[in-house]
């Protein structure tokens, strides 16, 4: 009897682990794909359009927007310890570190992700993952590499389109609208961020980009798998799935990596 | 015997509880046409599925040419698999690609075919299959008929050597379900494809398959030729194929044998002593596959109809017409002698270049060859043996070429 929790517990956390082999295999094929020939460039500029280029509009009004928040917050808070000047600052590191390549993922997770898994979730249910296994084609191959290999591409392009809409945003909130000189703005700017702080928020980013497209491809593939992973209510429930699980990792995966890049 | 080119053994397999296949064994023939018929859900798709490596059995095991395929090497298998097509119940058309782009996927998708070859290879293909003026609609965009003579087209662009048909005439009208039929039989004598074929098509798979295996709760019951499955003393076999033992309803329709069985007995139990009971003609048009070819599948199969209409609408009351294969129909005259049988075909050649047989109205320099063969039934006669009579070239009498100028040759 007492030993029946621990069971429970037992059981989850091998399920856990084996979920998380799964997904790491995946990943691996997933990876390997891309080198594998013949090369599908077309499929991976499809992907690098369709995550990168049609994401722009929705990451610089969010750039925009977070920037201008930050910039209000920063000066509010500052202007107390009389430290108004320091908002530059403020706001450049709290984007380039932190908020940019996260911001950036979770958006994009919203709209690629559950793309990404819806599409791919539709397909195996129509069979089609099946059809192209009979015509010798590798669906990982075929459907997964071009989209980890485009995230990997455009989450850091992202992430810096939204660290530099950002911190306008910040600027036009911080000096055009409450009167910091904007010399002072940008020469705290300049001289607070260091290359390592630009490095670091692109490894987080690329590795978001892998997390993103690995999970959501994931979770669409095998959305049939799922308990009545079948039909519109299979993939919908993936779809939440993917998104769910993509923004908690991002987090997640944020606090381990900015505990060892500080 | 020589070894069948897939042989299954004692294959099995499981959902849960749900044991769908246990223990099938079925062999298969290279260059044959096998039918797998048997009631919805006993496991006919999953049975070509394991075949084709989608699903993995629990038990059992498939040998090609007499080696085991979990035992062949991983290159040696993925080239057996490359030999292979799937047609899919559900078409299995990738929604987001055009026509022309599904059919060319498995081409693009291998190395060393060039862009051009891929193309003339594609166009070939929409053609036969009249598909031309689709090629940039999307699999959405189309009626379930095209999408599944698109997955046909996908599945044969390939060449293959083993093609898995699942239920690829189910949802299509008559004539298309007949053009389908006619496609497989006529692809699969030019390419010498091996073809197996899930269809719940009753009585047409009689005419078209070598060999018939049914399935009853995921074992394999019956599997031979399809005179031997109708002789089947098994009465699992005698009641779901004497589910269509009636005449058929529409005027295209293949005619089960059963019916004719019926109508032979009839005629030869109020036949009078001395006196024929009846002759047989079996007409045969001679060049469909050469219509297949030159105006595609669909009006190969609408001449077929328009010859039926031509030929069934002469008859007397007392008489019958039966379609027996995709270019066959006979014609039973009742009462009548040989003679009598020679002055009716006559007729019916006189009437026939009159109408317009050809789908699409008469095409210069093409001619229909159609030919008539007879056999004069007496007492005793056997309905087998007549049929051989009739289709043997001694007994062919006449032979129509309805021209569109020079009429009756």
């Amino acid at each position: 009897m007492l030993t029946a929790p621990l069971a429970a517990t037992g059981v989850a956390c091998l399920q856990t682990l084996r979920e998380f082999g799964r997904i790491g295999i995946f990943f691996g094929r997933g990876v390997f794909g891309i080198f594998t020939l013949p090369p599908q460039i077309a499929k991976f500029l499809a992907q690098v359009y369709f995550i990168g280029a049609r994401s722009v509009l929705v990451i610089c009004l969010t750039g925009a927007f977070t920037g201008m928040v930050l910039g209000l917050q920063g000066y509010y808070t500052l202007v107390k310890f009389g430290a108004q000047g320091m908002l530059g600052a403020a706001v450049a590191l709290s984007l380039i570190r932190e908020m940019g390549p996260v911001l950036t993922a979770i958006m994009i997770t919203a709209r690629a992700g559950s793309a990404m898994s819806a599409e791919i979730g539709i397909m195996r249910n129509a069979e089609e993952i099946d059809a192209l296994k009979t015509m010798d084609i590798n669906p990982i191959h075929f459907l997964v590499s071009p989209r980890i290999f485009a995230a990997v591409v455009s989450f850091p392009l992202l992430t810096a389109i939204f660290d530099v809409i950002g911190i306008l945003g910040g600027y036009l909130s911080g000096s055009v609208l409450l009167g910091l000189s904007s010399g002072t703005f940008f020469s705290r700017v300049e001289s607070s961020v260091e290359m390592q702080d630009v490095t670091g928020g692109f490894v987080k980013a690329v590795v978001f980009g892998v997390v993103v497209s690995t999970i959501s491809c994931y979770q669409g593939y095998y959305t049939h798998t799922r308990p009545g992973g079948f039909g519109a209510k299979g993939v919908s429930s993936s779809t939440t799935s993917a998104v769910v699980t993509c923004c908690v990792l991002i987090l997640v995966t944020d606090y381990i990596m900015t505990s060892f890049l500080l | 015997m020589s070894e069948p080119f897939i042989r299954i053994e004692k294959l099995s397999k499981s959902f849960g509880d749900n044991h769908v296949i246990r223990g099938v064994d079925l062999d298969i023939n290279r260059g044959e046409i096998l039918t797998l018929i048997g009631k919805s859900g006993v496991g006919k798709s999953i049975l070509l599925k394991l075949l084709i490596n989608l699903i993995e059995p629990d038990s059992g095991r498939i040998l090609i040419e007499g080696r085991p395929l979990d035992a062949l090497t991983k290159l040696e298998r993925k080239a057996f698999l490359r030999k292979m097509s799937y047609v899919f119940q559900g078409t299995a058309l990738l929604d987001s690609m055009t026509v022309f782009e599904n059919i060319a996927l498995p081409l693009q998708e291998r190395s060393g075919t060039s862009r051009e070859e891929i193309r003339r290879r594609v166009r070939e293909k929409l053609l036969l299959l009249d598909l031309t003026d689709i090629e940039e609609k999307y699999p959405s965009q189309l009626s379930g008929g095209m999408k599944k003579r698109v997955a046909l087209a996908r599945a044969l662009v390939t060449e293959p050597e083993v093609v898995l048909f699942d239920e690829p005439t189910t949802g299509l009208d008559p004539i298309r379900k007949h053009a389908v039929h006619s496609l497989i039989t006529d692809y699969q004598k030019q390419l010498g494809f091996t073809a197996v074929l899930v269809s719940h098509e009753i009585p047409d798979v009689f005419y078209i398959s070598q060999r018939i295996a049914m399935i009853d709760e995921g074992r394999i019951v019956f599997a031979g030729t399809p005179e031997a499955l109708r002789k089947s003393p098994d009465p699992i076999v005698q009641q779901f194929i004497g589910g269509a033992d009636t005449a058929p309803v529409e005027p295209t329709a293949m005619t089960d044998p059963a019916v004719i069985e019926r109508c032979f007995s009839r005629e030869m139990n109020g036949a009078v002593p001395g006196r024929s009971a009846f002759t047989l003609i079996c007409l045969t048009l001679d060049n469909l596959a050469e219509i297949n070819r030159r105006f595609g599948f669909m009006s190969g199969q609408t001449t077929m109809k328009n010859l039926l209409e031509g030929v069934c609408g002469l008859l007397r009351a007392t008489d019958t017409c039966a379609r027996v294969g995709l270019n066959k129909v006979i014609i039973i005259l009742s009462g009548a002698t040989l003679e009598e049988a020679a002055t009716f075909s006559g007729k019916l050649g006189a009437v026939l270049k009159r109408r317009e047989i050809l789908d699409g109205g008469p095409v210069p320099d093409f001619c229909l060859a159609i030919s008539a063969g007879f056999a004069e039934a007496g007492r005793g006669s056997r309905l087998e043996d007549l049929l051989g009579v009739a289709s043997a070239e001694p007994n062919l009498l006449e032979k129509f070429n309805i021209c569109p100028e020079v009429g009756e040759a």
